[in-house]
């Protein structure tokens, strides 16, 4: 790597192909960049929060100095450099300036999960030998001051919002405006330090530990520095032509590095706005008063909101739910003409306009994605139908690749170059190979420096300068990559069929009934499913048929709440019928979880993966009843409670079997 | 449980007795309230909790007996000047205009604090719109408080029950009431919700101060949140002190658990 070249790292600029890899020593910290992102557009917007109901807006300038008075107050109570700052709590703004103000002293920002349970918390915070941690509120002051005797190098807790803290009496505990008076008077004694720290920072400081959520084991620390960071949302930005003007919305966990590489790293690289909503439970109608350019979300966002809307149609008028139905299929099959290249046919073509200003126009105006340029669906793999629908309505939805060891992205679908099979071609920068082991491989710009003080994880993940992803993947003709599975996820059943859950699971998904679904079936005769219902869309469906239930437990094991997800499965079934390789794969039987999985007792991870080898053992009891032809099985589960206390659901589960389709 | 603590009295209520005809809904009732303080009120079905509420809120008047607030007697109020002297309730049934949104409903509560003309609020100019945007900005911190963003523009009688109680709460706190009545906040909530309201109630008292005046069945929210409690049985106090002590009290589980009256 060179670093003489000058290429230029900030806006739109595209950098010539041979600069992925190059960084302006100017330039190459996140803190270098705000200063100059102050000094180049100070007076333009680069944060808005809702609060009491109005778009609060903070420009460049701000940014710039709210972190700079962050920072000296961290460098009053003694931080120095390479010390870490836990950050816990929603999408706020001075969140985000802690992260600028902890790197402006050559710091490591340390972001947590805002849901995280107090062991979880003890982990990282103890792991990462934080001294510092800044938090929203009283909720996650509550969680560090309980575990804070296990935490032995946490000396301070800073908090944004004071409610409900006025009477605690700790020495530890600081409140945000106090550290910032703090930090006015430690910049009148010592002039220049934020500067000075600013100045010696390095491409090569490690910036960031994102803690993994793992779907096995302990989380790992995983080490991203600057460098890694500027270049990979560089490189994508200039890719997708981001510009200064864009706004984005900030909603999706802090810790999650994709929010960080969307909502911190390219909002600083490019300039744009980040929109952080008022709470949780407004994101969506904050997302609509806002109509971002450019949108990113997990499938689990995509399919609620599919849900959402599709829960609405059920609720209309018979003759405009059978308009909205057949002009949203006419739509559908243009869009696939389109990604096959095909012409579409002409009655379609004629209907096309007629839908566009009926339904597709007004529906993306109502989820408030009217002005989106570029969309992404990342995080996990997505159904193709999910993917089809939403690049249908006419919204440019595109997979990425990648993981947080390669800074949130390995791969990008370019426009015009969408396959819904595929997660699109190498970012610039980086490589693809696929092993022996049919194993993706990359190495480029992003790739991580290592996990923290584990160095045996570090060795396995890194081998001879390549990175294993753990996906088990190909490379078609195109040098599109192309993700099946989790590598040791995907097996083979008994008889020799290929079997790789995901992909069964999240055809699965695509019905507005299911919400979660797991597939078994390594080694056994035939694939079973431990299905979870969409508590909102069967709840909808059973209040239409007059049908009464009490609890999440009851109306999953309703017979016909079976009879319609066993509806949803058949249409899986046939699916997978006309797939040759996979018709031995199809679900011979399903059962409803009583319980909806949950991130708190384990069964999936913070970003909703399922934890599937946790999952197996929790419920030998059930998929030993799948495969051992009872009617139904006695089950007791335990549920935690976000404060840790633990409980016991009990239900008796039925299971339902499914007829084979036919090729 | 929270600790007892010595405080002034705010609300003193001295042989209070009420009468619907031959009901005697009240019978020489006599309490005291102090500042600050989270007291319940407790008894059976009938017992004339919500009666003395009434009395409180200057719904009823007594028939015999007097009711000093903040130190001046106020036996006599209709409920408007009650509301005036910073007295704010809501009720055991909610009771929500339930055409209008979240947002107007809990604005209807600042009216007790709007001055100024008809003509000026109806063209929404001058000091109108200044007193206007000022209130807006109140009720906005209500509802922050309460976290109720998500449904601020949503009309109050589509939402579920729980959150209608919130809405009623939230529409009495913009009132900037120096003591609160609840009548049965936590009626018909499941667990989850009670522990949302009790943490508001909590709150409520600790950020504002506001004293608070509760109904309410659950015992375990009672003890929980309650420094002070009062029972009523048929009219009559049973039983005033810490939680504690009216647990022990014998008349109380008497008239909780029943016995046999010869």
């Amino acid at each position: 790597m060179t670093h003489a070249t000058a290429a230029a790292a900030t806006g739109g600029g595209r950098p010539p192909a041979s600069a992925a890899e190059t960084l302006d020593p100017s330039l190459d910290t996140f803190p270098k960049l705000v200063v100059e992102n102050a000094r180049r557009f100070g007076g333009k917007v680069a944060v808005r929060e809702k609060n009491l109901g109005i778009w609060q807006a903070y420009t460049w300038s701000q940014y710039l100095a709210d972190a700079r008075v962050i920072a000296l107050g961290l460098a009053s109570l003694g931080f120095a450099r390479g010390d870490k700052t836990a950050i816990v709590g929603d999408n706020r703004p001075a969140l985000y300036w802690t992260m600028l103000a902890t790197q402006a002293l050559g710091g490591v920002a340390v972001p947590l999960y805002q849901d995280s349970i107090e062991r979880e918390m003890q982990f990282i915070v103890d792991h990462a030998e934080a001294r510092f941690a800044v938090v929203e509120d009283q909720e996650q002051v509550d969680k560090l001051l309980h575990v804070r005797a296990q935490c032995p190098r946490l000396e301070y807790i800073i908090y944004d919002d004071p409610r409900g803290l006025r009477h605690y009496r700790n020495d530890c505990l600081l409140s945000l405006t106090e550290l910032k008076a703090r930090g006015e008077a430690f910049d009148r004694q010592h002039p220049g330090h934020v500067e000075r720290e600013l100045a010696a920072g390095r491409a090569d400081d490690v910036a960031i530990f994102c803690y993994t959520s793992g779907t096995t084991g302990q989380p790992k620390g995983t080490m991203l520095t600057h460098r890694n960071l500027i270049l990979t949302a560089r490189n994508a930005a200039a890719l997708e032509g981001l510009r200064p003007d864009d706004e984005v919305m900030a909603y999706l966990p802090v810790a999650w590095v994709g929010d960080h590489l969307f909502s911190y790293a390219q909002s600083v690289v490019v300039g744009f706005a980040i929109n952080c909503p008022e709470s949780q439970a407004t994101v969506l109608q904050d997302l609509r008063e806002i109509g971002p350019t450019y949108f990113f979300a997990p499938p689990r966002i995509w399919e609620n909101l599919l849900t959402s809307v599709l829960i609405r149609v059920e609720d209309a008028w018979a003759p405009k739910r059978a308009m909205v139905r057949s002009l949203l299929e006419v739509a559908r099959r243009i869009e696939q003409a389109r990604l096959a290249h095909r012409t579409p046919r002409l009655r379609d073509r004629l209907l096309a306009p007629l839908g566009g200003l009926l339904v597709c126009g007004p529906l993306r105006d109502n989820l408030g994605m009217r002005r989106i340029r570029v969309a992404y669906t990342a995080g996990e793999a997505i159904g193709p139908e999910l993917l089809e629908f939403y690049r249908s309505l006419g919204v440019n939805v595109k997979q990425v690749y990648g993981m947080t060891e390669s800074s949130a992205l390995i791969a990008i679908q370019r426009d015009g170059d969408v396959k819904r099979d595929t997660v699109g071609t190498p970012l610039p920068g980086v490589e693809i190979r696929i092993a022996e082991s049919g194993e993706v491989l990359f190495r480029g710009p992003g790739m991580f420096r290592g996990y923290y003080k584990n160095d045996a994880a570090t060795g396995q993940t890194i081998e001879n300068g390549w990175v294993h992803t753990g996906d088990a993947g190909v490379l078609d003709r195109d040098g599109h990559l192309k993700i099946i599975d989790r590598a040791r996820d995907v097996g083979r059943l008994s008889g020799g069929t290929l079997f790789a859950p995901k992909y069964l699971e999240n055809k699965l998904k695509f019905s507005p009934f299911i919400k979660e679904a797991v597939c078994v079936g390594d080694g056994r005769p035939f694939v079973v499913a431990l299905l979870n219902i969409d508590l909102a869309a069967v709840g909808n469906w059973a209040e239409r048929r007059n049908l009464a239930y009490t609890s999440y437990t009851d109306l999953a094991q309703k017979p016909e709440v079976y009879e319609l997800v066993r509806e949803a499965v058949g249409r899986v079934n046939a699916g997978l019928a006309e797939d040759g390789e996979l018709a031995g794969a199809q679900i011979r039987k399903f059962l409803l979880l009583h319980k909806e999985l949950d991130a708190d007792d384990q069964e999936i991870t913070r970003t909703r993966k399922v934890r599937r080898g946790f999952i197996a053992q929790k419920y030998a009891a059930l998929i030993e009843g799948l495969y051992s032809g009872v009617a139904h099985v006695n089950v007791e589960a335990q549920v935690t409670y976000e404060d840790g206390r633990v409980g016991t659901v009990r239900a008796d589960v039925r299971i339902a079997d499914m007829v084979v389709a036919g090729a | 449980m929270r600790e007892p603590v010595h405080r002034a009295p705010l609300l003193e209520v001295d042989g209070i007795s009420v009468r619907f005809g031959a009901v005697q809904a009240l019978e020489g009732v006599s309490l005291t309230i102090g500042r600050g303080e989270i007291a319940a009120i407790i008894g059976p079905n009938g017992a004339g909790k919500t009666t003395l509420l009434n009395v409180i809120s200057g719904f009823y008047h007594p028939s015999e007996g007097h009711i000093r607030f903040d130190g001046k007697d106020r036996t006599h109020l209709k409920p408007f000047e009650v509301a005036a002297l910073g007295i704010a309730r809501t009720f055991q049934n909610v009771a929500l205009f339930k055409g209008m949104s979240v947002l107007d409903n809990i604005m209807t509560g600042r009216l007790l604090k709007m001055r100024g003309s008809f003509l000026l609020e109806g063209l929404y100019w001058g000091p109108a719109k200044r007193q206007e945007l000022e209130h807006r900005a109140f009720v906005e911190r209500i509802i922050d408080f309460l976290e109720i963003q998500a449904i601020r523009k949503t009309s109050a009688g589509r939402l579920p029950y729980g959150l209608q109680k919130r809405v009623e709460l939230a529409r009495a706190l913009a009132a900037e009431p120096t003591f609160l009545l609840l009548d049965e906040p936590m009626a018909g909530m499941n667990l989850e919700e009670k522990e949302d309201m009790c943490r508001f109630i909590l709150g409520v008292n600790d950020e504002f101060g506001t004293t608070i005046a509760l109904i309410e069945h659950d015992m375990s929210v009672v003890m929980d949140i309650s420094e002070h409690v009062i029972a009523l049985d048929y009219g009559r106090k049973i039983a005033d002190g810490t939680p504690d002590e009216v647990r022990a009290n014998s008349a109380v589980i008497d008239a909780y658990l029943g016995v046999a009256h010869a």
